[in-house]
C-alpha cells in the first residue's frame, strides 16, 4: 500500500488547517453558507435533506486495517454508529456536525485519508480495479498509475473549477471491474505489439441524465506519457466545455457533439506541451511502484484439504466460497468479497464494530489489506485457501456472510429519497423488497448473476444505466414511480439499458421484475446470464411481459 | 477597485493608478493605445495562444472570472505565461476571492483587483501549502523533484 511522506502529510495536514478556518469563519457568520458552499464541496462536505453528510476518499479503493478502525472511531463518535460504501470507493458519513468536521479530517490525516475532492466540479477520487495485484491477467497493478494520477490532481492550480465533476476509472485487465466506459476518463493498462505497456484511453462515458458509453480517443499512450496526455485533455475540457447548461457541462456532450474534433484538439494540444515538465518522472514512478509490490505471498499449493473438506461439510460456508470468493492469481489464494448486501438492509451500509471485525479479518488474514468496491461491497484481497473457513465463520458472526455477490440481491442503489434532497423517489427500499423476495439462497444462486441498479432520480447515482435491470425512480404528481430499464452494463461489454415502458407504482415494482426473472428462467439458454437472454431475445418480450396483461385489459 | 499585487516584499495593496486599458475587441477594431502603460483585457472565452503576437505590446494582461466557478482563465493564464512566456503583469478580474488566490498565482496571476481590499487574507490564502504535486506556471518546484533532491542528499 501507499504511505505517506512527509510531503504528503503536510499537504493534508496545511489542507485540514485551511477548512478549519474555513469552518469557523462559516460558525461565526463572517461567511454565508451560499460563499461556504464551494469551500465545504471541496472538501467532501454536502448539505443533505436532514444534516450535512461528509464523503471520505477511499484512493482506488484500498485500505489498511488501521484506517478502517479509523472509520470505525469516525462513526462512533461524530455519527451514528455506521457509514455507507458509495459506487465510487468511498465511504460516507451522513451525520457529522458542521463543527466537528475539521476535527474527523484530522482523525483522517492520522491515518493517512483525507475528503479531498470527493465533490466539488474538480477531478475526483481515482477509482480502480478492486482486485487490482490479486487477480490474474493484470499487466500490471493499476494501483501505481492510480497513485500517480492522485496526486497529480490534488489541488490543481488549473483544474480545480472545471464545467462539471470529474471522474477517472483506471484497469489493467481485459476484464473491466472499475466500470471505466462510463467514466470522463477510462484508462486500460495494456501491452502493445512490441510489448510495451500503454494506456488506451476513452473519453466521455457517463450517466445522469444523458448517458453515454466512452469513445477511444487513443489506442495506445505509452505510460510514462499519461499524465501530460491526461492536461491536454483537461485543458481542451476547461477551454471548451460547456457552461451554460450543468446539465449539458460533462466531457461526455463535447465529446459525442463531434468526437474527431475532440480528438485532434487533444492531440495538438498535447504536441505542443512541455512533456518533459508534466509527465512524472520514471524514478517517481519506481517509488510509488515499490509501495503495490505484491505481499509475501506462501507457498501452498492451490489445492487446500482443509478448504475441500469444511465445504463437504457445511452448505452454507460453500454456497459462500461459490459466490463470493475468487481464484487468486497466486496458487493457495483465494480473493474474499464481502457482500454489504444483508436482505433487508440499506446496500453499502457498515456498522461501526463490523468495520472492526472486517479490520481484524484484513490484519490476520490479508495482508492487511481491504478493498472497497464500486458494487458497494468490500473485498480482502488476500487470503489463503486454508484460512477460508475461520475467515467465513468471523464474518458470519459479524453478520457480513451473506452469500450474493453478482446475485440478484446485490443491488446498486443511490441513497434516494431517504437522504438525498435531489431524489424524487426512494431507492433503499425497493432495493431491499426486491432483496427480501430472493432471499432464498438456492433460488437466487439458480437465477446467477444479475446487476439490479436503483437510482431515485435521473442524476442516475445508483447506474441505473447499467444494470441488467436498472429501476429509475420519478415523482408523478406527488407518487413514486419506478420506471425499468433492460439491457445496460458496466463491464468490458458496456451498453446503456432501454426504458421499457411507463413506470410501476411501488407497491408493484417488485412484482414487475419477479415477471422479468420468471421470464428469464423459463427461456433462457444452458448457462445464460439474464443479461445475454436478453440480447438474444430482444426486449419485446420481455416488455410483453411487463406490460402485456395490462394492455390485454 | 483595489489592485493586490504579488511582490518580492509580499502581497501589496496597490493604489496607483490603473494603465490605460483596452478590451481586445477594440484592438482587433483598430483601437491603439496613446501613450505610456497599456494593459489589454481579454474574455475567458477567447483561445490565449492565439494572441502571442498582440500580448507581447502590452504592460499587463487582465483576464476575467465572471463567477469564480468559471475556471477558464487558469488555462488561458497558464498558457499566456508557460507558452508564450507573457512576463508582464497578469490581472485577475471579477469574482476573485482569497479562496481561489492560490490557484490564480500558481496558474501565473500576480496582481487580483479586489473589492474589500482584504491583502491579509489573500495573503494567508496565498501561503497556505508548503508544497504542491504538480509543475504549474509559478517557481514551485513539484514534490517529486523535491523527493529526489532529498533521496540524492541523503
Amino acid at each position: 500500500m501507499y504511505r505517506y511522506d512527509e510531503f504528503d502529510e503536510t499537504l493534508v495536514r496545511e489542507r485540514v488547517r485551511e477548512f478549519r478556518g474555513q469552518v469557523a469563519r462559516r460558525l461565526s457568520g463572517e461567511l454565508s453558507e451560499e460563499e461556504f458552499k464551494p469551500l465545504r464541496l471541496m472538501n467532501g462536505l454536502y448539505l443533505q435533506l436532514h444534516a450535512y453528510m461528509l464523503r471520505v476518499a477511499i484512493p482506488y479503493g484500498t485500505l489498511s486495517s488501521r484506517q478502517m478502525r479509523q472509520l470505525a472511531h469516525i462513526a462512533r463518535i461524530y455519527d451514528k454508529g455506521y457509514g455507507h460504501f458509495t459506487t465510487r470507493q468511498n465511504i460516507q458519513f451522513n451525520w457529522p456536525a458542521l463543527i466537528d468536521v475539521p476535527d474527523i479530517l484530522d482523525d483522517l490525516a492520522d491515518v493517512e485519508m483525507h475528503a479531498i475532492q470527493t465533490s466539488g466540479n474538480c477531478i475526483r477520487n481515482i477509482t480502480s480495479d478492486p482486485y487490482a495485484g490479486a487477480i490474474a491477467g493484470e499487466v500490471d497493478d493499476p494501483r501505481v498509475w492510480s497513485e500517480v494520477i492522485r496526486q497529480w490532481s490534488s489541488l490543481h492550480p488549473e483544474f480545480s473549477f472545471l464545467p462539471r465533476k470529474f471522474k477517472i476509472a483506471v484497469t489493467a485487465s481485459d476484464q473491466d471491474r472499475a466500470a471505466i466506459r462510463v467514466h470522463d476518463i477510462g484508462l486500460r493498462l495494456h501491452r502493445n505489439g512490441s510489448g510495451d505497456r500503454g494506456f488506451e484511453v476513452l473519453v466521455g462515458g457517463g450517466l445522469g441524465r444523458t448517458p453515454y458509453v466512452a469513445e477511444t480517443v487513443r489506442e495506445f499512450l505509452p505510460e510514462r506519457r499519461l499524465l501530460s496526455y491526461l492536461e491536454a485533455i483537461m485543458r481542451v475540457y476547461n477551454r471548451l466545455g460547456r457552461r451554460d447548461n450543468k446539465y449539458k457541462a460533462r466531457i461526455k456532450i463535447l465529446v459525442a457533439d463531434d468526437v474527431g474534433d475532440f480528438r485532434r484538439q487533444v492531440e495538438e494540444e498535447w504536441g505542443k506541451s512541455d512533456k518533459d515538465r508534466l509527465d512524472a518522472p520514471l524514478d517517481e514512478v519506481l517509488r510509488i511502484r515499490r509501495f503495490f509490490a505484491p505481499p509475501k505471498f506462501e507457498k501452498p499449493g492451490d489445492a487446500s484439504v482443509l478448504l475441500a473438506k469444511a465445504r463437504t461439510v457445511d452448505a452454507e460456508f460453500d454456497r459462500f466460497v461459490a459466490t463470493n470468493t475468487l481464484e487468486h492469481r497466486q496458487p493457495g489464494y483465494a480473493i474474499v468479497n464481502i457482500s454489504l448486501k444483508p436482505i433487508g438492509l440499506p446496500p453499502g451500509d457498515i456498522s461501526a464494530d463490523q468495520m472492526d471485525a472486517v479490520a481484524d479479518l484484513a490484519e490476520r488474514y490479508s495482508f492487511d489489506e481491504l478493498r472497497a468496491t464500486h458494487e458497494q461491497n468490500l473485498c480482502l484481497p488476500h487470503v489463503r485457501k486454508d484460512d477460508l473457513f475461520a475467515v467465513w465463520r468471523a464474518l458470519d458472526e459479524a453478520g457480513l456472510a451473506t452469500a450474493n455477490i453478482g446475485l440478484v440481491s446485490d443491488i446498486i442503489a443511490c441513497p434516494g429519497l431517504d437522504y438525498c434532497d435531489l431524489a424524487n423517489a426512494r431507492s433503499i427500499p425497493i432495493a431491499t423488497r426486491i432483496a427480501e423476495r430472493f432471499a432464498d439462497p438456492a433460488s437466487a444462486a439458480d437465477i446467477g448473476e444479475l446487476k439490479i441498479k436503483i437510482s431515485g432520480c435521473i442524476n442516475a447515482c445508483g447506474h441505473h444505466h447499467v444494470g441488467h435491470i436498472g429501476i429509475l425512480g420519478v415523482d408523478k404528481k406527488g407518487e413514486e414511480f419506478y420506471q425499468i430499464m433492460l439491457g445496460g452494463s458496466a463491464a468490458a461489454d458496456a451498453s446503456l439499458g432501454a426504458i421499457t415502458g411507463r413506470g410501476f407504482s411501488s407497491s408493484e415494482v417488485v412484482d414487475a421484475v419477479d415477471r422479468l426473472i420468471g421470464f428469464y428462467k423459463a427461456n433462457r439458454g444452458e448457462g445464460e446470464r439474464f443479461l445475454d437472454a436478453y440480447r438474444r431475445l430482444g426486449a419485446d418480450p420481455f416488455k410483453e411481459v411487463l406490460y402485456g396483461d395490462i394492455a390485454h385489459h | 477597485m483595489a489592485i493586490l499585487r504579488i511582490t518580492d516584499s509580499g502581497v501589496l495593496l496597490d493604489e496607483r493608478p490603473k494603465g490605460e486599458e483596452i478590451a481586445l475587441a477594440e484592438w482587433r477594431a483598430g483601437v491603439r493605445p496613446e501613450a505610456g502603460r497599456f494593459e489589454l483585457f481579454i474574455p475567458n472565452t477567447e483561445d490565449a495562444e492565439a494572441l502571442a503576437e498582440i500580448v507581447k505590446r502590452f504592460d499587463a494582461v487582465i483576464l476575467e472570472f465572471p463567477d469564480f466557478k468559471d475556471g477558464r482563465a487558469y488555462t488561458q493564464a497558464r498558457v499566456l505565461r508557460e507558452r508564450l512566456h507573457f512576463t508582464g503583469e497578469l490581472r485577475a478580474r471579477g469574482q476573485v476571492l482569497c479562496d481561489q488566490a492560490l490557484f490564480m498565482a500558481r496558474a501565473g496571476f500576480d496582481a487580483f483587483e479586489i473589492g474589500g481590499g482584504d491583502a491579509e487574507g489573500f495573503a494567508k490564502a496565498i501561503g497556505a501549502y508548503s508544497f504542491f504535486y504538480q509543475p504549474a506556471a509559478d517557481s514551485a518546484r513539484p514534490i517529486h523533484a523535491l523527493r529526489a533532491e532529498k533521496r540524492a542528499a541523503a
